[in-house]
């Protein structure tokens, strides 16, 4: 099994253990991975402000990077950005000469989680982490992949991991990509509202596929004085033996 | 020389202005306000919790639900298609019934007809259920504005309606106008019309304004409804309710008017087996409402029910532009409220933020699309893009797609702002360019050295202030993923 990474801009830059976490998860499954050097952004942030086309040329630079290597899959750790190319690639250039390149492309795509159970079959990871945790699904990965049971599989199977519900589990943390700069009180009302589910569940630990939502919440969290911990999925799979991946 | 009101001014170049009655710039301060309203904020999730525990309950208890939301959106792709000769069909049929059908372009066509024919009848009381449709056009003030001469007084039967009437509000949401307001303020104003105190008690207020309310039903001069579905073969109006009221204004005054989007129509009688079993559930979460009215015509020969004379007009406003265009899909809605229950911005906001006759992500649709995207600069934007309106949509309207769409829209027509402009051809030179990403990388580490304040970057002035202000910032790492993946890992 050969994999391509696809490391989202902002797990590159503010959170590459997220990255590192992945990899080493992927290579004690003996999966056989490549970076493909010249990888950037998705252009999402372009995208969902409505710029399509500089969304589009970024989307051909990304076609360029990751035609070049050879691989079965692309696994990223991020369910937004997972998205951003297997449905909104397609999307943006609907009716257009790359329609083609970004189907066969976005077919091959797969979120972490997603990866995990349905294209390796595993749901222990033999993973080692205490404490009481609300998964936060991401809303593409929820409504656009679909992929919502996975995550909490392999949460479950963490040993001293207790995965506990959360009231409202399904509303979007706020976050929205540039919704949250551009209407940042009503996005982070919605933050909140998010947080104080969280307090209501008595978990410590906040457990997410996504960065940017974890970056959202634990933004506001910090700003109002909570220490609820805050990870990646990739983090907790990757944890054990005393360490926090 | 003629002198006309500026209400009745009509701008015949591009009369899709006069739209959407709206004042729909500043979404973002009126968020601001909202949020801050926590009365607003319990009352809202209150209510739209309800809606949606309800709905989720009644469609998981139809296994064929997602069936019927795929027929129902063929069934509305086909009507939408073929618009043109529905509508024919369905005036032809109302005119072979009796009934009177008028084609009005926009909401001055309304209020001259609806004017003309009070003034015809003498009349001096409208008794009216609920209608988003004459809500959009603003037809009540506009009939007391152009026609004062008449006297008019237009009464709201919808119990919300009327208790927005009251207040001098506009409703909230599409099917639960005062959602926004809890029974205390409620007793409030409506211990303004009884002149008596009255206590913040459901079954109190509601006892107090039935009262008030059979006197209007029985000495209305006309009776006014929006219409949920038009079926096209048989002519027939549908209305479905929950109050009783709709049955009154409909059978109790001689004169019946219709205000119905052209969007509204259904081809045939036994498509309503599909949009029936999915209305009410989406909407309320009920699996019927408790009145489904079905008005084919005026009273005919032999019939005790139903009024004199009834008069069908089918309201374009700017509908018909959308007709054959990507945004298409807009007009499937069948106004559940739906989308808006689940929507988690709404949620905090409110329908008010929106300043348009429709709120929550349809609203954000519709608004500029009926009027103008120069008019609705906001709304397109008002939405994280979560994608539980799509989901909750019972005919499969791609809500926070077409809001992306608009978005672009907006760019293309060089609406966005020149920052905005500048920050995204950059933003595409510096992910194109490998090279530039990691230079403005490193820059970027070097610009928040001085700015680092307990792990988080200290709030600064500037484009990223929008969210110092209220969440921490993390810095960029000290090294990235692709010099540590370098290293190896």
């Amino acid at each position: 099994m050969r994999v391509a990474l696809f490391i989202p801009c902002y797990v590159d830059l503010i959170n590459p253990e997220v990255g590192v976490s992945m990899v080493r998860v992927l290579r004690r499954l003996g999966v056989d991975l490549v970076y493909p050097e010249g990888q950037t952004c998705c252009g999402q942030p372009a995208f969902n402000s409505g710029f399509f086309d500089q969304a589009r040329a970024i989307a051909r630079h990304f076609f360029d990077v990751f035609e070049k290597e050879r691989f079965d899959y692309v696994v990223c750790p991020s369910g937004s950005c997972a998205t951003m190319v297997s449905h909104y690639y397609p999307f943006i250039f609907e009716g257009m000469p790359e329609t083609h390149r970004s189907e066969a492309l976005g077919h091959r795509v797969r979120e972490f989680s997603d990866f995990l159970v349905n294209v390796m079959g595993v749901k222990n990871l033999g993973a080692r982490h205490e404490g009481r945790a609300v998964f936060h699904c991401g809303c593409h990965q929820r409504r656009e992949l679909g992929v919502l049971e996975e995550p909490r599989e392999l949460l479950r199977s963490v040993e001293g991991l207790e995965l506990v519900d959360w009231e409202n589990e399904e509303l979007c943390c706020g976050f929205g990509g540039t919704f949250a700069v551009k209407m940042p009180d009503v996005s982070t009302a919605m933050a909140d509202e998010k947080i104080e589910a969280l307090a209501k569940s008595g978990a410590d630990t906040l457990v997410s596929g996504d960065s940017s939502c974890l970056m959202h919440l634990s933004g506001r969290l910090k700003r109002t004085g909570h220490d609820t911990h805050v990870y990646h999925l990739a983090q907790i799979l990757d944890s054990g033996n005393g360490r926090i991946g | 020389m003629e002198m006309e009101k500026p209400a009745r001014r009509r701008d015949t170049d591009d009369r899709r202005h006069e739209g959407i009655t709206s004042e729909v710039e500043g979404f973002n301060e009126r968020g601001r306000r909202a949020v801050q309203d926590r009365e607003l904020h319990d009352a809202v999730a209150l209510a739209t919790e309800k809606f949606v525990t309800g709905r989720n309950a009644v469609l998981n208890a139809l296994p064929d639900a997602p069936e019927l939301r795929e027929r129902a959106y063929r069934i509305k792709q086909e009507t939408i298609a073929n618009l043109d000769r529905y509508l024919e069909q369905m005036a032809d049929a109302v005119e072979k019934r009796g009934g009177n059908v008028f084609f009005a372009r926009d909401g001055e066509d309304v209020v001259r007809y609806v004017g003309e024919l009070a003034r015809r009848r003498g009349a001096k009381m409208i008794a009216k259920s609920k209608s988003m449709a004459t809500e959009e056009i603003e037809l009540n003030r506009r009939l007391e504005e152009d026609y004062a001469d008449l006297g008019l007084e237009i009464v709201e039967t919808d119990l919300g309606e009327w208790i927005a009437q009251l207040a001098g509000d506009h409703p909230s949401h599409i099917i639960g106008p005062i959602l926004h307001m809890n029974r205390h303020q409620v007793a409030d104003v409506l211990s303004g019309v009884a002149g008596e105190k009255l206590p913040p008690n459901v079954e109190q207020l509601t006892r107090f304004a039935r009262g008030r309310m059979r006197q209007k039903f029985l000495t209305a001069d006309i009776g006014m409804t929006g219409a949920n579905f038009g079926v096209a073969e048989t002519g027939t109006v549908v209305t479905v309710t929950n109050e009783g009221n709709g049955r009154l204004v409909t059978s109790v005054p001689p004169v019946h008017v219709v205000v119905m989007g052209i969007e509204k129509l259904i081809p045939k009688f036994s498509d309503l087996s599909v949009f029936v079993q999915l209305l009410a559930r989406s909407g309320t979460g009920q699996k019927i409402t408790v009145y489904t009215n079905f008005i084919t015509g005026p009273r005919g020969d032999g019939e005790l029910d139903g009024a004199e004379e009834m008069h069908l007009i089918l309201l374009d406003n700017g509908r018909s532009e959308l007709l054959g265009t990507e945004f298409e899909e807009a007009l499937y809605c069948i106004r559940c409220g739906a989308c808006l229950n689940v929507c988690p911005v709404y949620r905090q906001t409110g329908g008010h933020a929106y300043g348009s006759t429709y709120s929550g992500p349809i609203g954000a649709v519709i608004t500029p699309l009926l009027k103008g995207d120069e008019e609705a600069k906001d709304l397109p934007h008002a939405s994280s893009l979560c994608g539980a309106c799509t989901e909750a949509c019972p005919v499969g309207i791609p809500l926070h797609d077409l809001l992306l769409k608009l978005r672009n829209r907006q760019v293309e027509k060089g609406l966005a702002s020149k920052a905005q402009e500048i920050a995204f051809k950059g933003f595409e030179s510096t992910m194109k360019s490998p090279a530039l990403y990691k230079i403005s990388s490193k820059a970027g580490r070097l610009a928040q050295k001085p700015l680092m304040q307990d792990g988080s970057v200290r709030p600064v002035p500037g484009p990223l202030s929008g969210w110092t202000g209220s969440r921490d910032l993390p810095p960029l790492a000290k090294k990235s993923f692709r010099e540590l993946w370098k290293e190896g890992i």
